[in-house]
């Protein structure tokens, strides 16, 4: 037992150092959640004017209001960018002394992405959810609020579901850690993700708003488990056997993503190219 | 030195600098177009699954999407100084530099850097442009064409506008405040759809406040022949451009007062 403490303690000093670090940007923090509430409202607005103009949706205007609301809040947890620490690492060539730790390097970059998306999404998540859900009530804008989740259960699997998105949203960042390594610049790998996560996360758009025949590849497809799944297991839109499935796929594609985070990890350190100078 | 030539002269400077790693230009150019083309997307989905936002089509949609983006790309590009003005000039004191040469600091900030990376956002405004006309069953006249080159260089003016206030804001704030993002990024966001969709508050807010309908909505309504969504008279519609230059003025007049009341933070 006492074994098993000694050997996490290194990962449980990396995590809790980051988050006591990042609980520092206060300030940051508040002027990224007015630019959040204000593009939440002009998305709704948008939303509004769509759900207007036709009489089927695939989702109810509260369903889509809640979905967008919680994309604002949760914002942060995406794998928007490479570490920035890492990507110095990479520039000055200090990324070989990774190699020197007598620690599991995958292991390692993995507890610090994770802490990455504790400290920071919790600052936002928290104002963010108490606006929408209860501010807007007080001022009359009830339409525009965030209603509470679909039932008990749906609550309870929200919560599961959103473990799983820190802990594959951190596998994603992780694989672009590694890339960013074996590509020795941060750049392209930022170029190329993001704008994919936008997209297929739901963060865009809601993804049942897509059309139709996009719907199986979109459900199917790993980075849904980033925003999507809980979405709508939240309004209820995954129910029962449907919700259980979805957090299966958002499971599978964690393992999938770590085990093949911890091959390239092997591979990129085994060959590793330092700069320097 | 005439000032036009100066200008000249600080962009062919920074255009060659930024040529000497062509790689990263092109990297950062295709990324900065993958980002934005995003918000294209967007519209393509959300018209995929509606066909329509209360009567508008999808061509107009892009057309309005495409004026927007052109004009803040090149506004963006252009005022890279006003936009890094608090961390670069102000907090280190920087600006004192400016102030002792025999040319107008806005001159001065306007050359600090021409971002041509900002291509990429330019290159999908166009493409979203090229999409909407070649959709679009509008007649192509010469008037039209114009409107809507007096539309984008009335968003570059009112964009460049919102830069020099925010940086203005940093004479008394010291860090450049990302509020003004709100206004410019945020400003493309909503601008990109007819304004008519909105609450009356924020219409009103996007045409008197921050004269963000002058630039893309009243201009594109009138090319498309929908004078009578915006509920202002037809013939005022192509000139309201113009409010862009005059947000602009006013804009660098409270500049010029900041500049006035700046004291140097040492070292």
């Amino acid at each position: 037992m006492s074994a098993i403490v000694a050997t996490l303690r290194p990962y449980q000093a990396v995590f809790k150092a980051r988050f006591t670090l990042l609980l520092q940007y206060r300030a940051a923090a508040f002027a990224g959640f007015v630019t959040q509430c204000w593009w939440g409202g002009i998305k709704l607005m948008v939303l509004a004017a769509f759900f207007r103009s036709v009489r089927t949706t695939p989702m109810t205007f509260q369903q889509a209001v809640d979905y967008v609301w919680l994309g604002q809040a949760f914002l942060t947890l995406l794998p928007w960018s490479v570490d920035p620490e890492i990507a110095r690492m990479v520039r000055s060539g200090d990324v070989a002394y990774e190699r020197l730790r007598p620690l599991d390097a995958h292991a390692f970059w993995y507890a610090r992405a994770i802490a990455r998306r504790t400290a920071t999404p919790l600052l936002r998540a928290i104002p963010m959810v108490l606006t929408a859900g209860l501010l807007f009530h007080v001022f009359g804008m009830s339409e525009w609020a965030l209603s509470p989740p679909a039932g008990v259960q749906a609550a309870a699997l929200f919560f599961l579901s959103m473990v799983l998105v820190i802990l594959l949203s951190s596998a994603i960042a992780t694989l672009m850690d590694i890339a960013t390594v074996a590509a020795l610049s941060e750049r392209g790998v930022n170029a190329l993700v993001g704008p994919l996560v936008i997209v297929f996360s739901g963060s865009l758009v809601p993804l049942p708003l897509f059309p139709d025949w996009l719907q199986p590849a979109l459900r199917l497809q790993p980075l849904a488990g980033l925003l999507d799944t809980p979405f709508r297991i939240y309004g209820g839109h995954f129910a029962g056997l449907d919700a259980l499935a979805a957090l299966g796929r958002q499971a599978m594609w964690t393992i999938v993503l770590v085990l093949l985070g911890r091959l390239f990890m092997r591979r990129v350190m085994a060959r590793l190219q330092a700069q320097g100078g | 030195m005439n000032g036009l030539r100066l200008y000249g002269r600080y962009v062919s400077v920074s255009w060659r600098s930024q040529m000497q790693y062509p790689a990263s230009f092109i990297a950062t150019s295709i990324g900065a177009f993958a980002t934005t083309i995003t918000d294209f997307i967007a519209i393509w989905a959300l018209f995929a699954r509606f066909r329509q936002i209360e009567g508008w089509r999808f061509d107009e949609v892009a057309l309005l999407y495409g004026v927007i983006s052109v004009s803040f790309a090149l506004a963006d590009g252009l005022t890279r100084g006003f936009d890094v003005f608090g961390e670069r000039f102000v907090k280190t004191g920087d600006f004192d530099r400016l102030l002792v040469r025999p040319r107008s600091t806005a001159l001065q900030l306007l050359g600090y850097e021409f971002r041509a990376t900002r291509i990429g956002r330019l290159a999908q405004g166009m493409l979203a442009w090229g999409v909407g006309v070649h959709l679009s069953s509008v007649d192509w006249t010469w008037t039209a064409w114009g409107t809507l080159l007096f539309a984008v260089l009335g968003g570059v003016a009112l964009f460049s506008g919102i830069l020099v206030l925010q940086a203005t804001l940093a004479f008394w704030t010291v860090e450049s405040l990302e509020i003004a993002n709100t206004l410019t990024y945020g400003g493309v966001e909503a601008g990109q759809y007819p304004l008519d969709i909105y609450a009356r508050w924020f219409r009103n807010f996007l045409t008197f406040v921050v004269p963000l309908a002058c630039i893309s909505y009243f201009p594109v309504a009138s090319v498309l022949g929908r004078v009578e969504r915006t509920g202002v008279t037809g013939w005022l519609l192509p000139i309201t451009p113009a409010f862009g230059f005059v947000f602009l003025g006013v804009a660098l007049w409270v500049w010029g007062f900041g500049v006035r009341r700046y004291t140097s933070t040492g070292s």
